[in-house]
């Protein structure tokens, strides 16, 4: 197991290294100058290539990656922001707990909602409620997140004066943002639960749990949903993905301090370094997402736990279909 | 693919048992399908609504009437009037057209490209796989708004970058969708039996592998439209997308949030016509999803 979380996390290197690449060849190929955006108007043509020559921007562009890559590697320098000169990582890690805990809110409240919905519905399929809820479903899964944040804060934030609009800090600043972003959420996991656990009520251990007398109760949760949840887990994984992008948004609407706002910030101000260094984190932190999911498969299905054991080895997630991606 | 009929000879009868084309079949599943007719009625609807939307509002989207500003919605303005006096029904119709075209152009622009990685991984493999399949990798752990951002801002606000972004963004999707099924294919008989009368590469891949993996690529290509509009919406939204006064649904929403206080059916009304149109596009990407593989039908 150990060799296995090993061997993950070394492949998590190319996969880093091919994002900073990426990244870089994206800007570098972004038109506009930084040092006119920076700069005042009154600088003259001389002190713009210097500031650009002290920045490295006139170097070719596979110099200016390796110096990337050489910062981050030997020096734990993510580079330097061009408005205030500061090291970024100051500003990015300001920012990051705020996208970041937005995104486990929505997913909590996704995986609850969803989760109970969609075993509820599956328990009563075909009736009235199922129908219900499936149509409900299908509205949450349509209403873009943005355009539900704003009529949360048009309902609960001017008419009702329930919660604060703007902002995020306390429990009070999350919920809107959290239920905007998690209805979607939370309708495309419920659909997922839903198929998932049909399919698990037709086995035939679920009949001889029933033929001997067990409880119902424990028939659905320990039966059916325990054996439900390998592609729901897949599914959680890709939704939280969706949701660390998707608060970008939503933190738009809300006024959130978050890296959303400064992304957006940052490319109006042509600052490459801020750019960079989020979208590094963001993807770092969906890797490791993933990586704590293929261990959380292990814990529910002790079968893949063997398998891990005696391949360790393979490219990541190939075993496990990625259902959820098509909606991530 | 023309009917064929089968002579079935009884004892004392001659039965004629007419064989019905793969695509009929799945087209009568289809028109009994209640949520994909549902879905496909509703966007027809929509679709010759926006298309007709010089027909409807010859004056275009742009016209202003400050005298009738702010007015709510009513008989003569179904949608309301926005800041101008522009009349938002017809904006939405036009921009309908707008985020339509965004959603299937950049979807076809994504399946294209993806499909093709897809083939030739699944069916090279070895290096090929490998080397492809680590890229997609790459562009997966970053979350697709935040690449189509990044690309917008490399290519410029506008509607063809706005497809371009969002088409990139969904390339992976559609490559993982048809290499998976592809390597279990590519080793049935009928591939080997192509590969033993020397067919092309490309003929295996296109004529006889694509075809039978074509199913859940249909449905997601329905499923990408509506995500691509909603990106798309999004993207606005940043102000990195289609740009005000332009009425791409998104951008009518974003221009509008600034009255959000006293006239929200401005921003609520661009949504629902945004909510519907991916709503009918989603159940007539479930229904086609039944109807193409019974398998999967709960």
């Amino acid at each position: 197991m150990v060799k296995y979380i090993v061997k993950r996390l070394i492949y998590m290197i190319p996969v880093l290294l091919g994002v900073a690449f990426l990244i870089s060849i994206i800007l570098y190929l972004t038109p506009g100058d930084p040092a006119s955006v920076i700069l005042s108007s009154q600088a003259t043509d001389a002190m713009r290539d210097a500031w650009r020559q002290e920045r490295g921007l006139n170097d070719p562009f596979l110099l200016q990656y390796i110096h990337f890559i050489g910062g981050i590697v030997l020096h734990w320098d993510w580079g330097t922001s061009y408005v205030n000169g500061l090291s970024v990582t100051g500003d990015v890690m300001l920012r990051f707990p705020n996208t970041f805990l937005l995104a486990c809110l929505t997913t909590v409240i996704a995986i609850i909602i969803g989760i109970l919905l969609g075993v509820f519905t599956a328990k009563h399929q075909n009736t009235w409620l199922d129908t219900t809820f499936s149509v409900v479903g299908m509205i949450g899964i349509s209403m873009p997140q943005f355009w539900l944040g704003m009529l949360l804060i048009i309902w609960f934030g001017l008419n009702l004066q329930w919660f604060p609009i703007a902002g995020f800090d306390g429990p009070k600043y999350w919920v809107l943002p959290s239920v905007a972003l998690g209805v979607q959420n939370a309708a495309i996991l419920m659909r997922f639960t839903r198929t998932s656990v049909l399919e698990c009520m037709r086995q035939d251990y679920v009949r001889t749990a029933r033929a001997k007398g067990q409880v119902e109760r424990v028939i659905t949760w320990h039966h059916i949903v325990r054996n439900a949840l390998i592609p729901i887990i897949t599914t959680v994984g890709a939704l939280f993905g969706g949701a660390l992008g998707m608060a970008m948004i939503l933190e738009q609407v809300f006024s959130i301090n978050g890296l959303g706002r400064l992304m957006v910030e940052a490319i109006a101000m042509r600052n490459y370094p801020i750019i960079r260094a989020s979208v590094m984190l963001l993807a770092a932190s969906y890797s490791f997402i993933y990586l704590a999911l293929d261990l959380l498969y292990a814990a529910v299905d002790p079968r893949i736990k063997t398998d891990f054991e005696n391949q360790s080895a393979g490219p990541r997630r190939a075993r496990v279909s990625r259902k959820g991606a098509a909606h991530a | 693919m023309p009917d064929q009929t089968i002579a079935v000879r009884q004892p004392d009868e001659t039965v004629i048992v007419k064989q019905r084309s793969m695509f009929r079949q799945i087209l009568a599943r289809l028109v009994r399908n209640r949520s994909a007719m549902i879905g496909f009625c509703l966007l027809m609807i929509i679709v010759v609504l926006c298309l007709l939307a010089p027909v409807i509002a010859p004056q275009g989207f742009n016209a202003q009437n400050i005298s009738a500003k702010f007015q709510p919605p009513s008989l003569k303005y179904p949608c309301g009037t926005d800041n101008l006096g522009r009349d938002i029904f017809v904006r939405i119709l036009y921009g309908g057209r707008i985020s339509l075209l965004i959603g299937v152009v950049s979807t076809l622009f994504s399946a294209a490209i993806g499909i093709v990685i897809g083939l030739f991984a699944g069916y090279r493999g070895g290096s090929t796989d490998n080397v492809a399949m680590r890229i997609i990798d790459i562009v997966m752990s970053i979350p697709a708004i935040l690449l189509a951002i990044t690309i917008a801002a490399a290519l410029g606000t506008g509607v063809n970058s706005a497809i371009i972004a969002i088409g990139i963004a969904s390339i992976p999707i559609f490559a993982r969708l048809t290499r998976a099924p592809i390597i279990q294919v590519k080793n049935e008989e009928y591939i080997e039996a192509a590969r033993a009368i020397s067919a092309s590469q490309f003929r295996i891949m296109f004529r006889h592998l694509l075809p039978n993996i074509l199913s859940p690529l249909i449905v997601q290509i329905t499923i990408n439209v509506a995500l691509s509009i909603m990106l798309a919406a999004g993207l606005s939204f940043l102000g990195m997308g289609v740009q005000p006064p332009n009425p791409e649904w998104g951008a009518i929403i974003t221009s509008a949030k600034v009255y959000i206080i006293d006239h929200s059916y401005m921003v609520t009304m661009p949504g629902i016509a945004m909510a519907l149109t991916v709503i009918s596009l989603n159940l007539f990407g479930d229904g086609l999803r039944d109807c193409l593989d019974p398998r999967l039908k709960i």
